[in-house]
């Protein structure tokens, strides 16, 4: 399928070369900011609504009982949790005014909002929140998301406003997990078997936006909520709107069906420079949540010796990657984090493309074009291993390409497969059967990525499938989450990111530029590291520029 | 007749054990299971968790029990709930789309049937004829059009440059707030390329089909003869000549009723209308085993009973095939 998409999208680019010769020639990244405010004073009024275009609908909107995007970015507007992340990534309070944190990091007292009311009426409570956890550790209750609660030994209602949790042990991912999953409405489920429970399609939360309708596959209406805390926001309606197929939603931005999506890299330079696209549309760019990396089986021999894996990476040239694959629309990865986070470290080491110091390193390790035919060899060993993908992901598939002919001309001899998805992780992520693989991460607010690279994780169905084991790095890891003060936790992972930088487990890619566009008639619009969707409810349309103007 | 009505159905059952147990066998076998979409290379789930998951699924118990646990309950119509995360009832899932996937199929079957079978009448008369060459062309061409490509540039043409009709979608967002009539005229224009569309494609076949058991008949003796009689040529072709061409026509017909509850995954997706062809194409990526279930067995029975269909329609066309009373 997501071939046929592609195909799809090639086609659409013959098509669109067709209708739409004839516009400027500018290559250059057009990066635009919201300036049309400073055109004419204009007021934040509310009303209108804004319509997203999606490829995939929503499964469940009780949040811990689903795991795609969809459903949570729906929910995004409905509930909230007792902290989030602020547009700085920084925790901050949502539901929760404060909170202490003991000095043993085992207790966390959060001070609750009061009078927040349900969309129903109901006033929210410490009840609500015990209420959440008690569920999501229900071993009944078939949640992706207990792990983290399950380090909980004690949580309490203090009073009405005050809820307490003890850990176990300090667990510094703890803060940022009491988000919306465990803020459930007591009232509504207390005694209900939360599965067919009516909330998983009716949602009711305390958040900026009311839930009015779902149409499956179609779209999901939110209606704006003039009591919320924070204030009201001032578009008055939002519709998710569910098309599978990106170049019909494309059809649909153009055609005012939609106001806001993703853009591929090619929408995003070549086929939004219509003069009428830029009119009445703004784009933005700004780092994704993700990375994508080449990880290699450290199991394998051939992978083992640490001056083999730089030398692979001084020979692929990644910011040739992010040029073919994205277009340039995304930056080059040096570790596990995103460029611009507290726990970004700018300052690890960076392999320059240098092929010839990377066939000066194999040599060290061994490996020489003995025979001239331009194969490296050791032992008689040719240097040959194949690159697994997953299937319908064409920028990693690209990627290997571009990898591939780079290896090449270092004398290494480099097959690629691609596999389908299920089978790809069933048959060999899970079985270790693999050699090198490019996948990506997605990241989270949380620097913890103990089961990404602590060398406990690597049974069945764990996560470092590579077999990457260091001492130092387990105790970092070990430390980091154990570790509530920031700068602290900075330094340990800074380090980390050092390690991983000289030891090359994974050569880390890039990370890919989100390209949202947006209808012009939105103001407000602040892209920051969290992304666009922080200030929503600050959001507006100016009076004389509102399009929709009955009720959603 | 009635006998062999009875006997028809009563070996439909075997038949349907036979396909239930192919099917839940080969999707079992398929790599993955309903958990790893919320599981996979989730750093949030630990092996507890994903225990839990699987006992709540019932995945851990062995193949034959959970196949039948699944009849057991399918044989007093309870098709259980989906795999996924919603874990909505399967027939409530299927029940929500499948009218709008009907709808549209039969629609563009009458369309179909109502053109394609006067083109195929006309060109097997006439054949070699300008009409006969001009459709021909316009047939293939139909046929080797991608529907996809197809779609994209009429939407592209009828939806951004022309903006008459809309692009993709059922309902326009303010249909709640248009009159009786508004309505209406909302609903036939979202509909417009959807149907154009899929009776675009199936108008070659069936065009084809009829032209070519159009000549076959003419060429017969009978044909011939009631010519010989006098006939006018009107009553010779419609009344002598299509009404045995029309046979194999019907088979055709009749095997289609199951794909009218299939809908297709390119075009529902293109067009993005919530029909069952993105559901079964979604069940099947996420191995939503009770949703693929349902969906096979359904189209099981319909294949069945189209099957069936076909040949009783036969012997009313056909008095040649009717069963003596015995």
């Amino acid at each position: 399928m997501n071939n046929v998409k592609e195909v799809i999208i090639a086609f659409m680019l013959t098509i669109s070369l067709f209708f739409s010769s004839g516009c400027g020639q500018d290559d250059k990244i057009p990066v635009q900011t919201p300036s049309r405010q400073n055109c004419k004073e204009e007021k934040p009024a509310y009303g209108d609504m804004l319509i997203e275009g999606a490829i995939g609908d929503a499964s469940n909107l009780i949040p811990m009982l689903s795991s795609d995007s969809a459903s949570h970015n729906v929910m995004g507007l409905i509930a909230n949790g007792l902290v989030k992340y602020d547009k700085n990534l920084v925790l901050t309070g949502d539901l929760a005014e404060s909170w202490e944190i003991s000095d043993d990091g085992l207790t966390i007292t959060f001070h609750l909002r009061e009078r927040v009311k349900w969309h129903d009426g109901v006033e929210f409570t410490a009840e609500d929140v015990l209420f959440g956890y008690r569920t999501i550790i229900d071993p009944k209750v078939p949640t992706a998301y207990a792990g983290d609660f399950m380090e909980v030994e004690k949580a309490e209602v203090l009073d009405k406003y005050t809820f307490r949790v003890t850990y176990k042990k300090p667990f510094a991912p703890a803060l940022g997990s009491w988000g919306s999953l465990v803020v459930l409405p007591r009232h509504l489920l207390k005694g209900v078997d939360i599965t067919k429970s009516p909330l998983t399609r009716h949602p009711i939360g305390t958040g900026p936006y009311k839930f009015k309708e779902w149409k499956t596959g179609e779209k999901i209406v939110l209606t704006v909520n003039s009591e919320y805390f924070e204030g009201r926001p001032y578009i008055d309606g939002y519709i998710y709107r569910i098309i599978p197929d990106p170049a019909t939603m494309f059809l649909e931005l153009k055609s005012g069906g939609v106001d806001q999506m993703g853009l591929t890299p090619t929408q995003y330079l070549r086929q939004t420079k219509s003069p009428k696209i830029k009119k009445n549309y703004r784009k933005y760019q700004y780092l994704a949540f993700a990375y994508t990396y080449l990880g290699y089986n450290l199991k394998n021999p051939l992978f083992q010796d640490q001056r083999v894996r730089q030398a692979i990476c001084h020979a692929i040239n990644k910011e040739e990657i992010v040029e073919g694959v994205l277009l340039g629309l995304g930056e080059v990865a040096t570790g596990p984090y995103k460029p611009g986070t507290w726990q970004y470290n700018p300052r690890v080491k960076r392999y320059s493309y240098d092929p010839d110091k990377a066939k000066k390193l194999l040599k060290e390790a061994g490996w020489i074009d003995s025979g001239g035919d331009g194969i490296l060899k050791k032992d008689g060993k040719p240097f040959q291993f194949t690159i697994l993908t997953n299937q319908g992901n064409n920028q990693r598939a690209k990627s290997a390409e571009i990898i591939q002919r780079r290896l090449k001309t270092i004398g290494m001899k480099i097959m690629i497969r691609t596999v389908e998805w299920a089978a790809f992780i069933n048959e060999f992520i899970d079985k270790k059967n693999f050699e090198a693989v490019i996948l990506g991460w997605s990241l989270g607010q949380d620097p913890d990525i103990y089961d990404i690279w602590h060398s406990s994780k690597t049974g069945p169905k764990e996560l470092n499938f590579i077999s990457y084991a260091n001492t130092e790095v387990d105790s970092l890891l070990e430390e980091g989450r154990h570790t509530f003060d920031i700068e602290k936790r900075k330094e340990l992972y800074f380090r980390l990111q050092e390690i991983l930088a000289e030891e090359q487990p994974y050569t880390f890619l890039y990370v890919p530029y989100a390209l949202p566009i947006i209808h012009a008639r939105f103001r407000g619009v602040e892209p920051a590291p969290a992304g666009i969707g922080h200030n929503f409810i600050e959001w507006y349309v100016p009076l004389g520029e509102q399009k929709y103007h009955f009720t959603p | 007749m009635f006998y062999y009505l009875i006997k028809r159905l009563g070996m439909m059952i075997p038949l349907l054990i036979g396909i239930t147990i192919v099917s839940f066998g080969v999707i079992h076998l398929a790599p993955g299971s309903p958990i790893d979409l919320q599981t996979d290379l989730n750093p949030k789930i630990n092996a507890e968790a994903r225990a839990r998951l699987r006992a709540f699924y019932g995945l851990d118990q062995p193949l034959y029990l959970q196949y039948f646990s699944w009849v057991r309950r399918l044989a007093v119509l309870d098709f259980g709930n989906s795999f996924s995360s919603d874990a909505r009832p399967v027939l409530e899932k299927i029940g929500e789309r499948i009218p709008v996937t009907i709808f549209i199929n039969v629609i563009s079957l009458i369309l179909i049937v109502v053109i394609a079978l006067p083109i195929g009448v006309i060109s097997a008369v006439y054949q070699g004829s300008f009409f006969d060459k001009i459709t021909t062309v316009f047939v293939f061409v139909g046929f080797a059009t991608p529907t996809f490509w197809l779609a994209l540039l009429l939407m592209i043409f009828f939806g951004v440059h022309l903006n008459w009709l809309p692009i993709s979608g059922l309902k326009s967002l303010n249909y709640e707030y248009l009159s009786p009539a508004g309505m209406l005229k909302d609903r036939v224009v979202h509909l417009i390329l959807p149907v154009f569309l899929s009776a675009f494609g199936g108008l070659a076949g069936f065009s084809r089909y009829m032209r070519s058991s159009m000549l076959e008949v003419i060429r017969q003796d009978y044909i011939t003869t009631a010519r010989a009689n006098g006939l006018s040529e009107r009553t010779v072709i419609f009344k002598h000549a299509l009404r045995n061409a029309l046979l194999p026509i019907v088979t055709i017909l009749g095997l289609s009723i199951p794909g009218m509850i299939g809908g297709s995954v390119i075009f529902e997706t293109i067009f993005a209308i919530p029909g069952m062809g993105q559901l079964f194409y979604l069940s099947v990526m996420s191995r939503d085993y009770s949703v693929i279930m349902g969906i096979l067995v359904i189209g099981a029975v319909l294949t069945l009973l189209g099957n069936m269909l076909a040949d009783l329609s036969y012997a009313l066309v056909d008095p040649r095939i009717r069963l003596r009373e015995e």
